[in-house]
């Protein structure tokens, strides 16, 4: 066994799980509240696992400053006094692990499901207690799961004080299908399908995440530097397309049509842009393990060169109006602000995070595959105000289409060698490996633990919006009722990725 | 203002002129595919390949895909050696019925349009849907929303997303039915006015997809309220959701 406290892991890394530390469970929580409080290390991954020699609790916090994974775990306690009190990062996490497994981290201040997945009888999602105000001047506004427009379901109740939220409560659960239980057992032909669809929205940054775990487990394996490229155009393409969606979504709710109107129609472009590429809009398909699975010759790099500087002249001109409005900006600043401080505690991550001024940015801290070439910087802007998030994505837009214009041009001219990759194969039995991406909204993480056979005996997940919902309740208070939408829309979180 | 006018001409009149001409599909679409009999014989190279079984030999020996169980992955088509398995470009993928997505070799294809007169009186002009998502990914939502834009416009036709279900003549289902959403999902369509309508929008949401088989999911939406218009692809594009909407409605806008 190991002298060390833990497991340093590049991104993707993998290791013998002989390596994987177990530490006295006193130690071990002493360990994760100084890494998270005093070294500011984020929680990427927190999560039981039943070993053959017994129930461990494992933990994956991402060092920012070394561009490194750490891996420890303990035995599992039936209760155990929470490490929530001390760092509130992991408030979601030991009400998902209460949940799944029945451990009580004593002391928890809001110990409720997260998914209400027990299967329980008379378990309903959302029927629990909630945080109530009384007195005459209190009341409360529950909306959903059924929410007005074409969304994933979700519950929200408000407590205010006439127009004031004081506090908003989010009960998810509705969008859960099973998903970790279902990666058990594989790799199988319906994995990379099960990843793909997570968050539907974010498919070529999870089949991305993915292709990184078996990569790493499969010490063969390797990706050519034109499927490399090819990857990151679909990543990058994905990010631009979710961004114009969400800053034109947002001018929708300021009713600033213009801008609304062009987004919607921008967005559809890019997305026609990856189904160039692969025929389907949200890129399925296209990333998969050893590279990819539709090539990109130099006519058709040199057609979509040319399609997305069409767009993305368009793009700039939709946009120019949205942020040079004062109306739109008005509505915008010093709405929904959540502090560097509250980001910082509560573990944000992805656009969320950076616009609290945070320099999160998986791509530029744990830099991964075609990344690890380039020298990017995170798009931070400080207010943590809808305005801030609005920024941080017209932000990265350009930083994005520069990075799709990169890998095109690098495709279609005769540079890159065309030297196959190496699709993984196996594998390799009783090892742990761990993978992030940066979705565009934020830090994928997955963690999988192989058994003797090689085969997933646990795969954890974790969506960037596990880390940034209760983001959004903090961004409400104090707020109004009526900001909700465009606070809704600014963090733009997946259901389906939460619920798993 | 002057920029704004400046850059609503320079953007200009983007409607497609799609469903009153075909659609420009991507070149690569996965659409209707076209199956051919004569498979050697013992060879089940597509039904090993299919993540979502999907496709499988019938009694006769030739292949049989079922496109509500399809993901439109290729992985048949690729698996096939002796090219029995061909995805064409071609739309229209929905049916009324669940065996008419049935794909069986030498099956032609027609427009067909609302068979039901009745029906046709009813929304032929006007079609209000409610939007139920249950356990869905966020694609088929997503693509959903995309007709609301002014590249697609359905409200051209009358077909509107409305917030309650008291002012739908139908609800639209995405995702394989979570079981944490079957009751929302009971409450919504009860509260639809009758006749009311069901249409299911993408293959979770006809078969359950590749949630099919979980036990938090209820294999979609087909056994708990039997759909009248189904509508595959994972998720379907645009395109094949309007020309499906629109034949539901009854109304011919090309020919062909």
């Amino acid at each position: 066994m190991s002298q060390q406290p833990f497991l340093l892991l590049g991104n993707p890394g993998a290791a013998s799980l002989e390596r994987l530390p177990l530490l006295p469970f006193e130690e071990f929580r002493e360990l994760l509240l100084h890494a998270v409080r005093d070294r500011g290390m984020r929680v990427s991954a927190f999560f039981a696992w039943e070993a053959r020699g017994g129930r461990r609790l494992v933990a994956a916090l991402s060092d920012d400053t070394a561009g490194r994974v750490c891996l420890t775990s303990a035995p599992a306690p039936e209760r155990y006094a929470c490490l929530t009190r001390e760092a509130a990062a992991f408030h979601w996490f030991e009400r998902e692990l209460h949940e799944e497994t029945g451990i009580v981290p004593e002391g928890h201040p809001w110990l409720k499901p997260i998914r209400f997945c027990s299967g329980r009888d008379g378990e309903e999602p959302a029927v629990t207690d909630y945080f109530r105000l009384h007195g005459h001047a209190a009341h409360e506004v529950a909306v959903g799961p059924v929410h007005a427009g074409v969304i994933e379901p979700g519950h929200f109740r408000f407590q205010c004080l006439g127009e004031d939220v004081h506090t908003l409560e989010i009960s998810l659960g509705y969008q859960h299908r099973g998903v970790e239980r279902m990666l058990v057992g594989g790799p199988s032909k319906r994995t990379p399908f099960v990843m793909e669809t997570i968050a539907g929205d974010s498919s070529a940054a999870y089949a991305g995440a993915y292709c990184g775990l078996l990569e790493a487990l499969d010490e063969d394996a390797g990706v050519s530097p034109r499927d490399a490229q090819i990857r990151l155009l679909a990543w990058e393409l994905e990010r631009i397309a979710n961004h114009i969606g969400d800053l034109g979504a947002l001018a929708g709710d300021v009713a600033f049509l213009q801008t609304a109107a062009f987004c919607g129609r921008i967005r559809g472009d890019f997305l026609n842009l990856t189904a160039a590429i692969c025929g389907n809009r949200f890129g399925r398909g296209l990333v998969t393990p050893g590279g990819v699975g539709w090539k990109v010759d130099e006519m058709l790099a040199d057609r979509l060169l040319r399609a997305l500087d069409t767009n993305a002249a368009d793009l700039s001109h939709a946009l120019e109006l949205m942020f040079e409005a004062p109306s739109v900006l008005d509505r915008l600043e010093n709405t929904g602000t959540v502090t560097d401080g509250q980001a910082r505690d509560i573990g944000l991550v992805g656009v969320a995070a950076r616009a609290c001024g945070l320099r999160r940015d998986v791509r530029v801290t744990h830099p991964y595959g075609p990344y690890g070439a380039l020298s990017l910087s995170p798009a931070t802007v400080r207010t943590g105000d809808v305005f801030a998030r609005a920024t941080v994505r017209r932000l990265e837009l350009t930083a994005s289409l520069e990075l799709a214009r990169g890998a095109l041009r690098q495709l279609a001219g005769d540079e890159l060698s065309k030297a196959a990759g190496r699709a993984p194969r196996v594998c390799r039995p009783s090892t742990i490996a761990v993978s992030l991406a940066e979705a565009w909204r934020g830090e994928v993480c997955q963690v999988a633990i192989t058994d003797g056979q090689g085969r997933f005996e646990r795969l954890k997940v974790v969506d960037p919006s596990f880390h940034n919902w209760f983001g959004l309740a903090l961004a409400l208070r104090n707020g109004q009722i009526s900001d909700f939408p465009i606070c809704n829309k600014s963090f733009n979180l997946s259901y389906c990725g939460h619920d798993l | 203002m002057l920029k704004a006018l400046l850059a609503r001409m320079r953007q200009g009149y983007r409607t497609k002129p799609f469903p009153y001409e075909p659609p420009q599909m991507p070149e690569r679409f996965a659409g209707l595919p076209e199956l051919a009999a004569g498979c050697a014989e013992g060879c089940a190279a597509c039904a090993d390949a299919c993540p979502t079984e999907a496709i499988r030999r019938a009694a006769d020996g030739s292949p049989e895909l079922d496109l509500g169980r399809c993901l439109f992955c290729r992985r048949c088509e690729r698996a096939c050696a002796s090219g029995h398995v061909a995805f064409t470009r071609q739309h229209d993928l929905a049916a009324f019925t669940r065996e008419g997505l049935v794909r069986r070799p030498g099956m032609g294809y027609s427009h067909v349009l609302q068979p039901d007169d009745g029906i046709r009186r009813l929304i032929g002009r006007s079609l209000k849907i409610r939007q139920v998502s249950a356990g869905g990914c966020a694609a088929c939502e997503l693509d959903v929303n995309v007709l609301n834009t002014l590249a697609w416009d359905m409200g051209r036709f009358g077909i509107q997303m409305v917030a309650s279900p008291r002012h739908a003549d139908c609800i639209l289902v995405t995702g394989p039915v979570s079981r944490n959403m079957l009751l929302a999902l009971r409450k919504t369509w009860d509260a639809v006015p009758r006749p009311g309508f069901v249409i299911a929008c993408g293959t979770c949401a006809i078969s359950g997809g590749i949630y099919a088989g979980s036990p938090q999911v209820c294999d979609g939406v087909t056994d708990i309220l039997k759909p009248d218009l189904y509508v595959p692809g994972c998720p379907p594009h645009p395109a094949v959701l309007l020309e499906a909407l629109i034949r539901f409605m009854g109304r011919r806008l090309r020919n062909d």
